[in-house]
């Protein structure tokens, strides 16, 4: 396990990058870089990193970074990582950098062909609820009620459940985490490092412009997330689910902080009537009941490892 | 010593690959095109052929996949039918937009609904704004010649960008012919390897294809244009170099066939060209100075050797095995458009004709030169676009 005194010095996200203020995204990004170092080769479909990195001839990026549609994160990846295995180079990290909907609407089928192949690379979703870039519309993984461009009296639907997607593939990692959780993030990008085959990390990260919330307010809100119990931090090794700090602690459910707390400090959830949080809070709860089945009994995999 | 073998143009494509040495083929199967990748996929199994295989999930992460193992530095391979190719439409252009040299076979299929799995042009014809280059074969030989070809041109830093070899389904793809495989080393000594425009390298990070301003945008496709151009160039030089070294010469990018002194030339591509040879040779021995004219290369356009084929001739019928739906087939369109500009410029005749495998052969190619011969003489042109065999 790293410390943040440990962190690398070396700065691979660039000043001067043209994320929003306050981008949740952006904070993971640069601590994702800091964390794999120069050994690494980012495939960023259309999402928000579009227009991070900046437009030509400038760019943000100190390693290289391979554009590619938006659909398509995983399938560029595949052939980066089949060209790099013919070219006998062993020690240069593939990482697919993908938002939401590139991730679990348009780029789904791309992403399950390259897990079920078993490619050997690093997929990570930086999850903030929408189409961001295309101001704010509603995706798979926007959460029901929340207000969107295109759901503008409240999502009507809930969010998809990505990461237990990824696990049906059987990959041998999968792990979710959150912009403010830097050093969970940390040690799981280092962990997934050190694992050959298809590595799902599912990131959620705080979006004020999105989400409607001031800017200051971004770690803030992503720990009301997970604190609530909204949001869960575990990992899927080899098939065994295991809850990570601080999500391992709430499994007592009296130990969570009320899901109304981080509504009531986001614009885009206005809308909530009482019977609308009620019924979340029910679905949190049917979560927690899996969650908590899982971690009582330690030997149980969901898979094997192949 | 070159092997002679005899098998269908699938096949042989799957032995140009080979024989290109092609390191990363990322194919997604689809007929009539499906015997390419299951060929390849022999090679690969028994270690005949040192590449990586990945079987996608679809033909659009084909492309990508390919784009991805290109930008990595590798040369690549894949090969798709209709369908294939038109979900593969947005990815096309992100290859050649991305400059990189991938090489695609294209078994041509009809586009559905309704569905049809027999061959004719339109599904290649309708990429033809992709920033590809289209080549279009009349034999299972020329398939192979022009794959090797093809990478040759693709992989010139005048050039840098993808190439489609297009082959009709079935009257080639499944089709046994003998063909010419040349020795390993030969085919070393015509195509070296694979030299990168531009990588993606730790050691150079660059962001590539990210966005771009109204400042840039046009520049960057007026330099697809000029490679386009510069291609044009180099077709020609490197059909002569091959010819050189393995005897056999396809006309650069247009093969004419008695065009000499003729009166008439029937311009067609692919198989049908093949078959308006035996036309061309009958009505000679009637008497009558007609020629046949096959372009190889629909992207370059090869517009300058259609203004030199129409400097004598009184008239040009094209047959096109597409159409573009409100206006005539692309071969008659261009043909006119690339003649505007001369003085005395021919008749042009089209011909709609074989659409989703119904059949050309030399006599229907006869009948449409026979009425093409009448209009010549009338000197005057009836109906612009004619319809070949349409039941009433």
């Amino acid at each position: 396990m790293v410390t943040i005194k440990e962190l690398p010095r070396e700065e691979y996200l660039l000043k001067g990058h043209a994320a929003c203020a306050g981008c949740g995204p952006a904070v993971s990004l640069r601590l994702l870089l800091k964390t794999l170092g120069r050994k690494v080769i980012l495939v960023v479909p259309a999402c928000c990193t579009t227009v991070i990195q900046g437009p030509y001839p400038y760019t943000s990026s100190a390693v290289p970074l391979q554009n590619i549609l938006f659909e398509s994160a995983a399938a560029g990846a595949s052939g980066i990582v089949a060209a790099l295995k013919q070219r006998k180079i062993d020690d240069v990290t593939v990482v697919s950098w993908a938002g939401d909907g590139g991730t679990v609407d348009i780029g789904i089928q791309a992403l399950s062909g390259a897990a079920e192949r078993g490619t050997d690379f690093i997929y990570i979703c930086y999850d903030n609820e929408a189409y961001g870039n295309t101001g704010m519309q509603r995706s798979g993984a926007t959460p029901y009620g929340a207000w969107t461009t295109t759901t503008p009296t409240g999502k009507r639907e809930r969010k998809k459940d990505m990461p237990l997607i990824m696990a049906a593939h059987r990959i041998p990692y999968v792990a979710t985490t959150c912009t403010s959780y830097p050093l969970d993030f940390v040690n799981k990008v280092r962990k997934a490092r050190e694992i050959r085959g298809t590595k799902y990390i599912h990131l959620l990260a705080p979006c004020p412009t999105g989400w409607r919330y001031d800017t200051s307010k971004t770690i803030e809100l992503g720990k009301l997330a997970v604190l609530s119990g909204l949001w869960a931090l575990y990992e899927i090794e080899d098939g065994k689910f295991k809850l990570n700090l601080p999500s391992d602690r709430l499994v007592d459910k009296s130990k969570r902080k009320p899901i109304k707390e981080y509504f009531a400090l986001q614009g885009r959830f206005r809308g909530l009537s009482a019977e609308d949080v009620e019924k979340i809070q029910k679905w949190v709860d049917e979560d927690w009941d899996k969650y908590c089945r899982l971690t009582a009994t330690p030997d149980l995999a969901l898979y094997t490892k192949p | 010593m070159a092997k002679m073998i005899v098998d269908t143009a699938n096949h042989v494509a799957g032995y140009a690959a080979k024989n290109a040495r092609v390191k990363v083929v990322a194919a997604y199967p689809i007929t009539p095109q499906t015997t390419v990748v299951e060929k390849i996929a022999d090679f690969v199994e028994s270690g005949e052929m040192d590449a990586e295989y990945i079987r996608v999930e679809s033909e659009h992460s084909a492309m990508v996949a390919c784009i991805g193992a290109a930008a990595a530095g590798v040369r690549t391979f894949t090969a798709t039918s209709a369908h294939g190719l038109a979900l593969m439409h947005e990815a096309l252009q992100w290859a050649s937009g991305s400059r990189l040299p991938i090489v695609m076979a294209v078994v041509n299929r009809a586009m559905g609904a309704p569905w049809s799995i027999m061959p004719d042009l339109s599904d290649s014809l309708s990429q033809r704004d992709t920033g590809w280059m289209q080549f279009y074969c009349a034999d299972n030989q020329e398939v192979f010649d022009t794959i090797i070809q093809a990478y040759k041109l693709c992989e010139n830093e005048q050039v840098f960008l993808p190439a489609m070899v297009c082959l009709e389904g079935f009257i080639l793809s499944h089709t046994y012919a003998p063909v010419s495989i040349p020795d390993q080393e030969e085919i070393d000594a015509f195509l070296p390897p694979y030299k990168s425009g531009w990588m993606l390298n730790i050691d150079k990070p660059y962001s590539h294809a990210n966005l771009v301003s109204p400042e840039f945008y046009m520049e960057f496709r007026y330099m697809i244009q000029e490679a386009m151009e510069n291609a044009k160039d180099l077709i020609p030089k490197i059909d002569k170099e091959y010819s050189r070294q393995f005897g056999r010469e396809y006309g650069g990018l247009i093969e004419k066939y008695r065009c000499e002194d003729a009166d008439l030339v029937m311009l067609t591509m692919g198989t049908m060209g093949s078959e308006a040879k035996l036309t061309v040779d009958k009505l000679r021995k009637e008497g009558q100075k007609v020629g046949s004219a096959r372009l190889r290369v629909y992207r370059p356009y090869p517009v300058e050797d259609i203004v030199n084929l129409a400097e004598n001739v009184q008239m040009i019928s094209t047959i096109d095995r597409h159409i573009s739906f409100g206006m005539e087939g692309f071969l008659a369109s261009e043909t006119k458009a690339a003649l505007f500009d001369q003085k005395d410029r021919p008749i042009i005749a089209g011909f709609i004709a074989g659409l989703g495998g119904r059949d050309v052969t030399s006599e229907t190619i006869e009948r449409m030169a026979k009425k093409s011969l009448k209009t010549m003489r009338e000197g005057r042109l009836e109906n612009g676009t004619e319809w070949v065999d349409l039941k009433e």
